[in-house]
């Protein structure tokens, strides 16, 4: 290998636009898969690195087939199994045929034994030796590709190739919706202190002083603004203020009150819920989506994520807090929509499941319960690690594998 | 042991001329290939009574399709999408057919047009694995596959650039003196080293051009070639083989490795009987691979091997003698034929100014289809003159 090697890429400070130039439209790498190998994009978005394997004679495949090579059973199960691998080859493409990739050379790969069976192809990291240990991540196209790590643990977000594929805040503009709670601050430390350039911070009674007001305030990066999701006027002038900057969307603001159907008279406090937690999210996305559209390649620090903070009850009604987990039902169901939208752009949405957030609407939920820094810190992890689907904490792990395993089954329990 | 394939001509060598780029589609190339054949051989269109059709750029049709196309009405049909392993996947069949009666005469076809973005769009959809696992990967396509069997190759055995670009030089030689070769520039080794990176190891001239063309023969019966008063060369011996040596790591070898007894013992001729051999060179460092598996050296000693030998037509071991893929360009499929019509018009006198001295005996060889990580099909014929 003659060239590139050993230069360690710094990212720096991307230099101010020129608004005269160009702005680079996105293109994807290449994002047509079968069926089958979407299972290895299954995995992916949630931060697993799986393959199938043999349920008969254990022989693990890649790449993803229908059928055992060794011993034709179609019995073939995504399973969690060892990352570890040795690096056999590596060459750095200078020409390629796709013109993602075109716009990004040289690139580095590699062809990978893993200790489990398969050799596969992998993007490199830049600092990779012989051992390597390979993940699985969402690239531009929202599709799983795997990558060669070194053993010690790396920000994937800070390697020039693997960049590409995060949504790391560093050097980017961030827009928190709401900053009010207590989930809202923790974004605001963690998007600062992981070198966000700017934050933008909702709040939606600017005629009175929340909580921890005057801390955020403090911080250099934060912009406060008022922001009422509920008000499409508002949404609008945000939208018109903000919109061609922001590089990452974080919606964490949201309505919630308890209890279900029969112990509330009227639809008020359902229609206040989905009103922010439904068509919230349908006026924000119909202000800010399609400027953050053209801005999925502008330069280093384009417009690169855009996340929902839903609830795990988006995936099964909790009837004690019925009416909400019906509107994050809706807002998921949006939200799929939305990221339908946005990846010709290759702009990420990331959906987050926690479970019961510690805080005063959740007060006599049992523990445990996942705390907003919890919750914050597994945003920025989503982000810088190329992840789409988060299900932060004990009780949303505990849901998502009792709803995987049989949604019927957890109706019923959920309504004991 | 398996059946000998006496009794079978392999007759009239047919290059339809490449070109870089074609509005033609593949059937356009296809029809002129078996053009050529009828009017070469003087066998009517009609008694063509078999078919063997290798080509990518065929879809949607397939070689059934192809019958009504061109009028034709066989009753022997092979359709053989196999990349640089047609070629003697198709004699070897073909020959099968002629010596049953299945069929009297086969015409073997091959071809590829080429589109401007004809070669990206074969790429994207050119397997599922593929597709799935290795296209998203940067698109280099098969410089990328290559790119990582030469660097373990060079890793393991201590080939340098300089060896690799020996065979392109030598062969770009070979190419001034065959008139379809779309290189028509010498090339030296200073040059083959400066050339730009493509996918490292792999360099300019490490890397074939796709282009559109074709490529044809014919099989037949050494009574129906006689008759017929077609020069011709006779099939000594043929092996095929796929996905040899599944769970190797990274591919040192293919199928040859495990079939080159059977096939030398067919032939009644070893390595060392060869007057010259055309290996697929869709890059130089499976050439290599070749000359090892097929016994002309030990496995590892490829390089020492080239460092020994010259390999222009009139060099100590004629190698790929018009000039092979890499100066050639590769037209699809056809690449997969372009050594066994150059290894027929050396044994029946057609080769002109790069004839092999007295050739009697020659090896050709094929090796296709990088499904995933690998190729998967080999293959390799050992042709003689008619006696």
């Amino acid at each position: 290998m003659d060239s590139d090697q050993g230069q360690r890429f710094l990212l720096e400070r991307p230099k101010r636009k020129n608004p005269v130039l160009r702005t680079r439209l996105p293109t994807l790498p290449p994002a047509a898969r079968s069926r089958i190998a979407l299972g290895l994009t299954a995995a992916a978005a949630m931060g697993r690195f799986e393959l199938q394997q043999c349920k008969d004679c254990g022989t693990v495949q890649y790449p993803p087939r229908e059928a055992c090579q060794k011993c034709l059973s179609v019995k073939l199960i995504w399973k969690i199994l060892p990352d570890g691998g040795e690096l056999l080859a590596r060459t750095v493409l200078h020409h390629s045929n796709d013109l993602f990739f075109r716009e990004r050379l040289p690139w580095h790969l590699g062809l990978v034994k893993l200790d489990c069976g398969p050799t596969v192809v992998a993007h490199l990291h830049d600092s990779v030796e012989k051992r390597v240990r390979i993940k699985a991540m969402l690239d531009r196209a929202g599709q799983a590709v795997l990558a060669a790590l070194p053993e010690k643990e790396v920000n994937v977000a800070e390697d020039r190739q693997l960049r590409e594929f995060s949504c790391d805040p560093k050097f980017r503009k961030v827009f928190i919706t709401d900053g009010k709670t207590g989930l809202g601050q923790e974004l605001v430390k963690k998007m600062a202190s992981a070198g966000a350039d700017l934050i933008w911070v909702g709040h939606s009674e600017p005629w009175k002083k929340f909580k921890g007001f005057d801390e955020l305030a403090k911080i250099p990066q934060v912009t406060l603004l008022p922001l009422d999701l509920t008000d499409s006027k508002n949404v609008r002038e945000v939208a018109a203020e903000i919109g061609a900057k922001v590089d990452i969307v974080v919606n964490n603001a949201e309505h919630h009150r308890a209890f279900g159907i029969a112990n509330r008279a009227g639809i008020e406090t359902a229609r206040a819920e989905m009103d922010v937690n439904y068509f919230g999210l349908l006026r924000l996305a119909q202000e800010l989506g399609p400027v953050m559209r053209a801005r999925g390649a502008d330069g280093q620090s384009s417009a690169v994520a855009w996340v929902n903070v839903l609830s795990i009850y988006a995936l099964a009604n909790f009837p004690p807090h019925g009416t909400f987990s019906a509107s994050k039902a809706a807002a998921h169901s949006l939200a799929q929509c939305l990221r339908a939208e946005m990846r010709p752009a290759g702009v990420r949405v990331v959906n987050v499941f926690p479970g019961p957030i510690d805080d005063e609407w959740n007060q006599l939920q049992p523990p445990p319960k996942v705390t907003p820094a919890a919750l914050a810190a597994a945003i920025l992890r989503a982000l810088q690690d190329g992840i789409e689907d988060v299900y932060p904490g004990d009780v949303a792990q505990e849901w998502l594998a009792r709803w995987r395993d049989n949604p019927k089954a957890l109706e019923r329990e959920l309504s004991a | 042991m398996r059946q000998g394939y006496q009794g079978v001509a392999v007759a009239v060598p047919v290059t339809v001329p490449y070109v870089r780029y074609s509005i033609r589609a593949a059937h356009w190339w296809l029809a002129r290939g078996l053009s050529e054949l009828i009017s070469r051989s003087g066998v009517k269109k009609d008694e063509i009574d078999g078919l063997s059709v290798s080509s990518f750029t065929l879809a949607p049709d397939t070689a059934i399709g192809l019958t009504q196309h061109l009028g034709l009405s066989p009753r022997w049909l092979d359709h053989l999408p196999f990349g640089g392993a047609s070629g003697v996947v198709a004699l070897r069949r073909a020959a099968r057919a002629v010596q049953s009666g299945d069929a009297e005469v086969v015409a073997c076809l091959a071809a590829d047009t080429n589109h401007v973005d004809s070669f990206r769009l074969t790429l994207a959809n050119f397997s599922q694995f593929a597709r799935d696992a290795v296209y998203p990967y940067g698109a280099g396509g098969p410089n990328a596959s290559f790119a990582f069997l030469t660097a373990y190759y060079m890793a393991q055995y201590g080939a340098k650039r300089e060896d690799f670009g020996k065979l392109c030089v030598a062969q770009r030689a070979n190419a001034l003196k065959f008139d379809f070769s779309l290189f028509r520039k010498p090339l030296t080794l200073g040059e083959y080293m400066a050339a730009r990176p493509i996918a490292e190891p792999l360099h300019l001239f490490d890397c074939v051009m796709p282009c559109a063309g074709a490529d044809a023969f014919l099989v037949l019966t050494e009574e129906r070639a006689k008759s017929l008063k077609l020069k011709y060369a006779t099939l000594r011996g043929t092996i095929e083989r796929h996905n040899a040596f599944a769970s190797d790591p990274v591919q040192m070898r293919a199928g040859w490795a495990l079939d080159r007894d059977e096939l030398y013992a067919q032939a009644g001729a070893g390595p060392a009987d060869m007057d010259f051999v055309e290996t697929y060179d869709d890059y130089p460092v499976i050439s290599l691979m070749q000359l090892e598996d097929l016994d002309f050296c030990a496995k590892g000693e490829g390089p020492a091997f080239v460092r020994k030998h010259t390999f222009t037509h009139d060099g100590s071991f004629p190698l790929n003698t018009s000039g092979g893929q890499l100066s050639v360009g590769q037209a699809g499929a056809a690449g997969g034929f372009l050594g066994m019509v150059e290894a027929i018009r050396q044994l029946t006198g057609e080769a002109g100014p790069r004839a092999v001295n007295d050739a009697k005996l020659g090896l050709v060889s094929g090796f296709g289809m990088i499904n995933f990580d690998r190729g998967l099909g080999s293959g390799a014929a050992v042709l003689a003159r008619a006696t």
